[in-house]
């Protein structure tokens, strides 16, 4: 990886790091996670707000997850939530699903997310790792239509099952798209 | 025939009871051979004389919305089923459409019993991507209310708890005192349920001498009411046959289901996100965290109400050293201005507008924030791309993801077993169902 760019960022976390222990103990979980999983597993780090952001690909989250809940330095026992998310201008990653991990222990939150084509929204199930997991990957699907291999029992939870779409995604807005009393013509937006 | 009802034998009853409920009155031959070739009880299977019950949706011992299909040999529950979404709202795709400041009555509609906690959460989630800093008085004023919010919520679920036991006088007790909670809402924000209290930055007004005299007077009333009320229950022979060893869950156990609240300080898991992660300055405060043991039915009850008295030593402490200064954030592009500024003077009339048009542009970021709510980690996950609405907004529920556990927590109970978990774990069909 010869890219300067890259190496100025890093010297520049380094040296944030040094100042702030949020920052410091984000570092260090990074390293763990580099060392556990490969540096390549991960791209797009980030701290916004202190919370540790790191992106993956599908095929390895859950390796990760399951990795993190044995790990015994990490110790990322808990599973805050899920969501799925969407952005329908980024090709091929329109869906993604962001997954928030605490360990208690240590009292640190880490932050995964996973992008995927809205074509083949497959993922594989955590609700084998967290028995928490189960409602929030139907609920996932409910919402996104995020298709989750080995889930026990994929089927909607919130809205009703002859529901034929999956309604937050962003292709539906929330306002009947007929009334003329609702757009901002004069706001520009 | 025993059946010895565990995890790995639920799929299968599960999808015979979805089966019987599809009109398949069926065992199918994969079912059988999951079982080891053992036959799986069905509804019309009468050499079992298994019984299937429709426990809700409207049933009025479940205190909310939601349908619990159970397999009951005799009193017993073999399995169960729930159906939850009977009063979702769609507030995540809402709320992808609205202003900050209109978000805040989506967020009283989630746990109605303790809606201020959900306001100031939200609140303090849109004040950390803005970079906002509340004063001291204001956080001191929310920590109050919040705590205020705690003592309802713990009130209404244990009282109501006591009324699933047959025991219907602590109820009515402690509802008086709820009343005052509401009337203390009322002289803070003018509205009692929803309360759509504060704003994004602060409290939209000081506490009234009216108020702090309100909740002076009930500081000096409610410990007395409070000692009846556990006075009735806490070692009372009847209660405590009901409750003991009911619905118990492994420390383990519960941190997998993703539990968080009273709820899993009951199963002797010490996390509570106001220590672990301090926001609106619950680290000036002295409190202790009540954990319970066996995770049972008793221990949740005795953890509420440990909880009580602990917030109420907080308020105490935050009432006696509430500091002078403004109650909400010099942050005029984001606080609503008061009326009299708004008519006498130009800049406020401007971000009065702005403002109420939605016309105030949040940077661009993702934050969660998280507030220990009445019955656990009660989160929001924000992502704004710099618009006037968010872009996602997640809320983490706790009750939607602790519900999960109900099903297998019942399986092996008695049907009024399984009322008393229900109650005791506190799931607010409101905040279930978003």
């Amino acid at each position: 990886m010869a890219d300067p760019t890259k190496e100025e960022s890093t010297a520049a976390q380094e040296t944030a790091a040094a100042q702030d222990p949020t920052a410091q103990q984000n570092a260090q979980i990074l390293a763990l996670l580099h060392s556990l999983f490969g540096e390549s597993t991960f791209s797009d780090v980030s701290e916004p707000y202190g919370l540790l952001t790191v992106t993956t690909k599908r095929e390895h989250i859950h390796g990760i997850v399951a990795g993190l809940q044995q790990d015994e330095t990490l110790k990322f026992h808990f599973l805050t939530t899920m969501c799925g998310i969407n952005y329908p201008e980024n090709l091929n990653q329109e869906l993604g699903m962001i997954y928030h991990l605490h360990s208690l222990v240590h009292n640190v939150r880490l932050r995964i997310k996973i992008f995927f084509p809205v074509a083949d929204p497959v993922v594989p199930t955590l609700s084998d790792i967290y028995a928490a997991a189960n409602w929030m990957e139907r609920e996932a699907y409910d919402f996104y239509g995020v298709i989750f291999t080995g889930h026990p029992n994929l089927r909607r939870i919130l809205n009703v099952d002859d529901m034929d779409y999956f309604p937050m995604r962003k292709q539906y807005p929330v306002e009947d798209g007929t009334r003329e009393d609702k757009t901002d013509l004069f706001f520009g937006r | 025939m025993h059946y010895a009802p565990s995890t790995e034998h639920q799929a299968p009853i599960q999808m015979a009871v979805n089966d019987a409920l599809a009109g398949t009155h069926k065992i199918t031959e994969e079912a059988r051979e999951q079982q080891g070739g053992q036959l799986v009880p069905t509804l019309n299977d009468f050499s079992q004389e298994l019984t299937t019950l429709n426990l809700g949706p409207t049933h009025p011992a479940t205190h909310g919305i939601f349908q619990n299909i159970l397999q009951m040999d005799g009193e017993r529950i073999i399995s169960g089923v729930p159906t939850i979404g009977y009063i979702h709202r769609a507030f995540e795709k809402i709320a992808e459409r609205r202003p900050f400041y209109q978000i805040t009555p989506l967020t009283d509609r989630m746990n109605y019993c303790s809606s201020p906690i959900n306001n100031m959460g939200w609140h303090m989630t849109v004040e950390k991507l803005l970079g906002v800093t509340v004063p001291k008085r204001a956080q001191y004023i929310r920590v109050i209310m919040m705590e205020l919010a705690r003592i309802a919520d713990h009130l209404i679920c244990n009282s109501i708890l006591g009324v699933d036991t047959g025991a219907f006088t602590g109820f009515l007790y402690v509802f008086q005192e709820r009343e005052k909670i509401y009337e203390i809402y009322e002289e803070v924000c003018g509205s009692r349920l929803t309360t759509n209290m504060g704003r994004v930055g602060g409290m939209e007004r000081d506490l009234t001498p009216v108020a702090i005299d309100k909740l002076r007077t009930w500081l000096k009333e409610f410990p007395t009411v409070m000692k009846e009320f556990e006075a009735m229950f806490n070692r009372n022979r009847i209660f405590m046959d009901r409750v003991v060893n009911v619905g118990p869950i492994t420390a383990e156990k519960a941190l997998n289901y993703g539990f968080t609240g009273p709820n899993l300080r009951a199963a002797g898991v010490d996390y509570d996100v106001r220590v672990m992660n301090p926001y609106s300055s619950y680290e000036d405060f002295e409190f202790d965290i009540p954990v319970g043991t066996n995770g049972d039915t008793y221990d949740r009850f005795m953890v509420r109400n440990e909880e009580i008295w602990q917030s109420l030593r907080i308020i105490n402490q935050a009432l006696d050293r509430l500091p002078d200064g403004p109650f909400h954030a010099d942050a005029p592009h984001y606080y609503l201005p008061t009326k009299e500024a708004v008519y006498k003077n130009m800049e406020a009339l401007i971000y009065h507008f702005k403002i109420i048009m939605g016309e105030i542009d949040a940077p661009v970021g993702e934050v969660y924030h998280s507030v220990e709510g009445g019955n656990g980690e009660l989160g929001f996950y924000l992502v704004s791309d710099g618009g006037r609405t968010p872009y996602r907004l997640h809320f983490r529920r706790p009750c939607f993801i602790y519900y999960q556990a109900y099903s297998e927590m019942v399986v092996g109970t008695s049907l009024s077993d399984a009322i008393v978990i229900l109650s005791s774990m506190n799931v607010i069909a409101g905040e279930l169902d978003a």
